[in-house]
């Protein structure tokens, strides 16, 4: 039997099946060593085109964030906006690399209490069922 | 990497824009029409239309903004220069400064003597959500619009990392908003051409017209602090720290240099011309600089042969107040982290010592997204020409630079100009 795990294409849609199974998985150069969050089919720092894929430990600390209170289409639709902000962010993992998140476990009415560098721990959202489910990647401030 | 000159020198002999703002009657088109007749009407010895070889349009996104794709030959034909070569150029908001460079690039390259490039964006058809939805598909969708960013949220999250290494506060960044909308106060093309203070006064005029008790803010400090007169859009970024949502174009004339001449004895010369690239946001090292611009402006730099002290004023892509703060370090004007206290000190006002955004910026004077790269240049034409009238800095001008970046730094283009006349 095939191995997915490891054989996956290194493709936004496999980064999101990974998601939906509640693994954030990152892509390692075989050749250099080199980690890249979102995955890369070719490494960016020395041109190897052989990879595999990695699952991230999945701790790491808030780099930059914000309270999203004019929001994209989408998150109108989940009942977010005006009235009930919500919190994105950029988090740099323990093995180095960054990647965009929701952020959980703050208080959104009260951003000045959100930190930079507060250490987080990785979480997934899942809205819908059946065929409307989805997973969106986030990170809880601990 | 060496830098490589430009095998051919090049000079801008025209510019104009339309006025920018909400023009419910005007498509993209229609703009770019005002913009070329503006510019037709600025070259000093008169321009023979036929004298045009070759057209770049900067445009973000028509299709989505106004469902009309291939946009460039339309405009051409809108003022009949079919059936010369027309392309566009799209780099989000950079799309503007990228078809100045490629225009540069041709006439430097010695395939052509005289190229228009224009930049349009018609965006007021849309509502804000949709708007914000189309201005998203700049950034790495699947990536990073999946986690609920939007163009504000990306550089409030710079300014959180900026604050939390500089001590910033988010009311420094008023400063900048402050400023250019008493620069653009001064600029009769500016969409919000009025000083924050002059915008307060009308905000009370209205409640007492209306018959309402009139809001009490003791000044603009007071007003700015005020949710319901400066909303929050993505915390720590209010509605007054971001640049609007604007229809406008824009168009220079370029010409090489042996051919300058034929069209004015004033030219504003391209000694530099420089880009770079970047990943997302999330995929860099430090989120307080932006590497692109940073890259882009040390090969203009160097291609010029100047160096920052040289500069005499700089529009720069102050798409967001903490863009132009970051930007007044990436060009090397101020040290990492000062950007914001030299904002404060009035060092980029127009009497400052390194003016910064003298036409209004994006913040006062608009951002129609394509357009805006291109409108820079025209800016720093009217000033190195001195005709910038009220908006017009003291002394002369004689380096200027413009920096335009497309969504948060994975495009950078920089270009530094010279007047010798």
């Amino acid at each position: 039997m095939t191995d997915t795990t490891t054989t996956r294409p290194f493709t936004a849609a496999s980064f999101d099946q990974y998601i939906a199974e509640g693994k954030l998985m990152a892509s390692r150069c075989a050749d250099c060593g080199a980690l890249n969050l979102p995955p890369r089919a070719i490494c960016p720092k020395c041109h190897s085109e052989t990879l595999e894929w990695v699952e991230t430990g999945g701790k790491g600390r808030l780099a930059g964030f914000t309270v999203v209170y004019i929001a994209p289409t989408f998150m109108i639709e989940q009942g977010y906006g005006r009235d009930k902000p919500y919190v994105s962010g950029i988090v740099e993992l323990d093995e180095g690399v960054k990647v965009s998140a929701r952020i959980t476990g703050v208080d959104a009415a009260q951003p000045e209490t959100i930190k930079v560098g507060s250490p987080v721990s990785v979480e997934f959202i899942e809205t819908g069922e059946g065929e409307g489910r989805k997973v969106a990647l986030a990170f809880k401030v601990e | 990497m060496p830098i490589n000159k430009l095998p051919r020198g090049v000079a801008i002999v025209g510019a104009g824009m339309s006025k920018f703002g909400a023009f419910p009657d005007k498509n993209g088109r229609d703009l770019f029409v005002e913009a070329y007749k503006e510019m037709t009407r600025s070259v000093d010895k008169g321009l023979d239309p036929s004298a045009i070889e070759c057209f770049y349009l900067g445009n973000f996104s028509s299709d989505l903004f106004e469902r009309q794709g291939h946009t460039a030959p339309l405009l051409a034909d809108a003022v009949g220069l079919t059936p010369i070569p027309a392309a566009r150029v799209e780099n989000a908001c950079a799309s503007g400064a990228t078809a100045l460079r490629q225009g540069v690039i041709a006439i430097a390259s010695g395939l052509y003597d005289v190229v228009l490039v224009g930049g349009a964006e018609k965006m007021t058809n849309l509502p804000t959500a949709d708007v914000t939805d189309t201005l998203a598909t700049a950034a790495d969708v699947p990536f990073e619009i999946a986690a609920g960013f939007t163009f504000p949220g990306f550089y409030a999250a710079i300014a959180t990392a900026y604050m939390a290494r500089y001590g910033m506060k988010p009311e420094h960044l008023m400063n900048v908003a402050i400023k250019n909308h008493d620069n653009g106060a001064l600029n009769p093309k500016a969409q919000f051409g009025v000083t924050i203070q002059k915008w307060m006064e009308g905000r009370v005029a209205a409640a007492l017209k209306k018959g309402k008790p009139a809001p009490a803010w003791s000044d603009i400090w007071d007003f700015l602090h005020d949710d319901s007169a400066n909303p929050m859009v993505a915390w720590p970024l209010r509605l007054f720290d971001c640049s609007p949502i604007t229809d406008g174009a824009s168009a220079v004339l370029l010409v090489a240099e042996e051919r300058v001449r034929e069209f004015t004895d004033h030219p504003i010369r391209i000694l530099g011309s420089a880009q770079a690239s970047d990943a997302a946001l999330h995929d860099r090292a430090d989120l307080t600089s932006l590497p692109a611009a940073k890259l882009a402006a040390s090969r203009a730099y160097e291609m010029a042969g100047v160096t920052p002290k040289d500069i005499r004023i700089a529009e720069v892509h102050d798409c967001f107040t903490i863009a132009e703060v970051v930007a007044s370090e990436d060009i090397d004007f101020f040290a990492p982290g000062e950007g914001f206290k030299a904002a404060e000190d009035g060092m980029t006002a127009r009497e400052g010592a390194k003016p910064i955004n003298t036409s209004g910026g994006l913040k006062s004077k608009g951002h129609p997204v394509g357009a805006s790269g291109v409108a820079q240049a025209v800016e720093v034409w009217k000033q190195m020409r001195v005709e910038a009238g009220e908006r017009q800095v003291p002394g002369d001008v004689p380096l200027a630079m413009t920096h335009n970046v497309g969504a948060t730094g994975s495009t950078c283009v920089v270009h530094i100009y010279e007047r010798r006349d």
